[in-house]
């Protein structure tokens, strides 16, 4: 266990912990627009930033992403301070400037009582806000269908050589994780699209909806050993067929137990 | 054929020298970077061609050796007779007949082909006592213009490799660490980490693998330095590379290099075959339980490549972003191993670090910035070209020795250090030593030793302007205060070369900078706004002059400034041919006149005019 002070809170951690989950857990709401569980943490919209200082570092203190900092001994953090909320606000400031019709960075701007950029709009805004979730996911997936292409400004994500990107399966992993819902996918007529991309979807064998890709079955099948029947079925009757099941063991116990 | 062991090396490296020592004269035919693009090749073939027409008793082809980069590319294409040290500068092909003639036949002199200082007009014969060279201390330079750039013989004749034979006969690891720690190296990339502590830190990490790597990926605008050390002494930096590996347990190591840099990728890659062919890279080194192999990875050409976890990823095949280092690399690194990284002009100091000992190291320079330090010297100076200074030398000194001052005799304005992150400095700081801490200390920083010399015709507001736009670019996109806080600083400083900014706008910028530097995520981004801050903090009153008055008192902001031709001009219709938008109308023998509507302020008929007729207000 590793004590530390968040907002002068004296709180208990584990070992190897991240200093955003903590702060999370403490219900201390600070924003981060690039982070989620489910992969690595990476440090790129810099919202989490906190201010962090240790009793002996004499009243020095340093900004870190909350996202990546394993929480410390003893360590104080703000999560904040003055410092640190005028360094949100710039940021948020900036993603405005980027993104000035994006419905969640207009909420977020708002929140820190920005409501119109003090800087120069940029000349096309578009809404993503380049957090790499969906590289990132695709990446931890098992696929890496999409990247981030070119760098500073004119940096975006993309499949390679703007084609429709080989590797995608149509697990739409990518689209329903994007925070500004800027990835687009459609589904229609039994063919899902995204990335430019078309894919056949299966039909249930029982109810007869279309919920996933082949390509993505076949993926998963073959990844983790999964029989391609399995999929054949979708996963509300699956569900569907794990409750009735359920049902039948308590109708039973009940017969069997007076 | 295999060096077994120590003394084995030895015996080659007599036979080696024997070899060398046959022929009494050599002639040295600069084959850097610089040399190569006037035409050093040609020089080359023009010896081979009159040496097989022509026979010199006690002179043949194999005594004409092609070396790396002098230093003095101003002045290439660059031959050395050996061993008097003549020095030919500007050589053409035709003067190789009357070298051969006068200076290899006979031991005359070729007077036209001599330097000539620029301040006397005196022609200057040897090498030696030209002050560009003779103000020079050569550390890491020592066999660039001395010895065949790609040659393992020659190599190992000026004694290479017996720094390596001494740490594995007679030093344990943790004594070498001991050693480059007294030595106080201090990694010459730029942040100016000690070497020492940050091997000892990597091989304190309990781990299988270790890795060294070798950052080659120089990036800044104007820099040559890593370049031309990679090409003239490929062996320095391998040997470097392999003492560090014996010292922190690598088996693997990597040279990261820029596509961008051809002849350093080729003078490596043979380094490397060389190397394993002799069995100086691979298993058992010398006879010893180190064994070794070293890889190349070449790099696409991008700036943040050059950021340490940038650049383990990149080598790892990702893309080249940086990742946060709460997490030191020296303990999670390349492919999550412990891994040191060390720039091209650290690795070449090791070898006579661990020859001549630590303490004549640390007799070099300041106590705290021991040794030496090269510089690429660009700009508004004379001397162009590489040079290597015992740190703490002044900035004086560089520029106004070894450079020789400002080109036609121009006032003095400013030296931008540290590449496109660093930041200017102004004439009141020419006396500063250079070193790490004094630079950083001053708003600018060390970096990996570009330095920028500019003339009162230098806007600073349009160097920041330019910095700034490189920095937007190479930005690698990934953190949001670097991405978009470069972008709108940027922004805001094309607003004040344009004449639309307020004085409001200054502060913003200052403020904008401020957290940009606390909201970065790596090097890049944090010292991104150093061009600007310096650039503000010392010719403050030039943003205002821009602000106030829209005006551009260098004369370089085109939308504040206008061409006009004054009664100077003789009617020679130069600017009138060198206009691309025929702005300029006039008869011959007549004063031209400048149409204001169409002139797109380019600039060019301001170079052509020889009469100083055109000015700029």
């Amino acid at each position: 266990m590793v004590r530390l002070t968040i907002n002068g809170k004296l709180v208990q951690a584990a070992e190897g912990e991240m200093l955003l989950s903590v702060i999370r857990r403490e219900k201390i709401d600070i924003p981060a627009l690039c982070h989620h569980e489910a992969v690595e943490p990476y440090g790129a919209c810099r919202l989490c930033m906190v201010e962090i200082t240790r009793p002996e570092w004499d009243g020095w203190a340093n900004f870190v992403t909350s996202c990546l900092y394993p929480v410390e001994e003893n360590l104080i953090v703000s999560t904040h301070s003055p410092k640190v909320i005028e360094l949100r606000k710039t940021i948020v400031d900036l993603f405005l400037a980027c993104h000035p019709n994006t419905p969640e960075i207009i909420q977020l701007a708002a929140d820190y009582g920005v409501t119109h950029t003090s800087y120069e709009e940029v000349p096309e805004p578009d809404d993503c806000i380049l957090c790499g979730l969906c590289t990132r996911i695709c990446e931890t997936m098992g696929f890496k269908a999409i990247s981030a292409v070119g760098r500073g400004h004119g940096k975006e994500i993309a499949p390679p050589l703007g084609e429709a990107p080989p590797d995608c399966v149509g697990c739409l992993a990518c689209a329903q994780n994007c925070p500004t819902h800027f990835i687009k996918f459609s589904d229609r007529n039994g063919v899902r699209r995204i990335w430019e991309k078309d894919f056949e979807l299966m039909a249930c064998s029982r109810c007869g909806r279309k919920t996933i890709t082949r390509e993505f079955a076949e993926s998963l099948s073959a990844g983790r050993d999964i029989p391609m029947e399995y999929f054949e079925i979708c996963d509300d009757c699956h569900r569907m067929e794990t409750s009735r099941t359920m049902g039948r063991i308590a109708n039973w116990s009940r017969e069997v137990q007076p | 054929m295999r060096i077994k062991d120590p003394q084995h090396l030895s015996k080659v490296q007599k036979e080696c020298r024997a070899a060398l020592g046959k022929f009494p004269k050599k002639v040295i035919v600069c084959c850097g970077t610089g040399c190569l693009a006037n035409g050093a090749a040609k020089i080359v073939t023009a010896f081979e061609d009159v040496l097989s027409k022509r026979k010199v008793k006690g002179f043949s082809i194999e005594a004409v050796t092609k070396t790396g980069c002098h230093g003095f590319c101003e002045q290439g294409p660059l031959v050395v007779i050996e061993p008097q040290g003549t020095f030919y500068t500007r050589v053409k092909p035709k003067d190789v007949e009357a070298i051969v003639e006068k200076s290899l036949a006979h031991d005359e002199i070729l007077e036209p082909l001599l330097y000539s200082d620029p301040s006397n007009g005196h022609k200057i014969e040897r090498y030696n006592d030209l002050p560009f060279f003779s103000m020079q201390r050569r550390i890491a330079l020592r066999h660039l213009g001395k010895i065949a750039a790609h040659s393992i013989d020659e190599y190992i004749a000026d004694g290479g490799y017996q720094a390596l034979a001494k740490v594995l006969t007679s030093m344990t690891p943790d004594e070498v660490i001991a050693e480059i720690m007294a030595s106080g190296l201090r990694g010459r990339g730029g942040g100016g980490f000690p070497a020492g502590r940050k091997w000892r830190t990597c091989r304190d990490v309990v781990s299988d693998v270790h890795y060294v790597i070798c950052n080659g990926d120089e990036g800044d605008p104007g820099a040559f330095m890593d370049r031309s050390i990679m090409e003239g002494d490929p062996h320095g930096v391998l040997e470097g590379m392999m003492i560090a590996a014996y010292a922190v347990d690598a088996r693997q190591g990597f040279i990261y290099v820029r596509e961008e840099y051809p002849l350093a990728v080729t003078h490596l890659k043979k380094a490397i075959d060389d190397c394993e062919e002799v069995g100086l890279l691979g298993d058992n080194i010398l006879g010893s339980d180190f064994s070794f192999s070293i890889r190349i990875s070449r790099g696409a050409g991008a700036f943040v490549c050059g950021e340490s976890s940038a650049l383990m990823r990149s080598v790892a095949g990702e893309v080249g972003e940086p990742r946060a280092k709460y997490i030191r690399s020296v303990v999670k690194g390349l492919y999550d191993k412990p891994t040191v990284l060390n720039n091209v002009e650290t690795y070449v100091n090791v070898p006579l670090i661990i020859d001549k000992g630590a303490e004549w190291y640390t007799s070099i320079g300041t106590p705290s910035n021991t040794g030496t330090k090269v510089f690429s010297l660009v700009g508004k100076v004379r001397n162009t070209g590489l040079i290597e200074v015992a740190m703490g030398a002044t900035m004086r000194e560089i520029i106004f020795g070894i450079g020789g001052g400002i080109i036609d005799n121009r006032p003095f304005k400013a030296v931008q250090t540290g590449g496109p992150s660093g930041g200017c400095l102004p004439e009141s700081m020419l006396d500063l030593p250079v070193d790490f801490d004094t630079l950083t200390e001053a708003g600018s920083m060390m970096g990996s030793g570009g330095m920028i010399v500019m003339d009162d015709r230098t806007c600073m507001v349009d160097l920041a302007k330019y910095f700034l736009s490189f920095l937007v670019s190479e930005s690698c996109g990934k953190c949001v205060p670097c991405r978009e806080g470069l972008y709108q600083l940027h922004a805001m400083t094309v607003k004040v070369s344009e004449g639309r900014a307020t004085e409001a706008d200054l502060e913003k910028m200052e403020k904008l900078s401020e957290m940009i530097i606390l909201g970065s995520l790596c090097g890049l981004g944090k010292s991104g706004p150093n061009p600007l801050l310096s650039t503000i903090r010392y010719f403050r009153d030039e943003y205002l002059v821009h602000i106030r008055e829209k005006r551009c008192p260098a004369g370089v902001c085109r939308e504040l400034i206008t061409y006009e031709i004054n009664d100077k001009c003789t009617g020679c219709m130069a600017c009138i041919s060198a206009c691309a938008v025929n702005a300029i109308t006039g008869e011959k023998k007549q004063v031209h006149v400048l149409d204001q509507e169409k002139c797109t302020k380019c600039g060019a008929c301001y170079a052509v005019c020889k009469f100083d007729a055109i000015e700029i207000h």
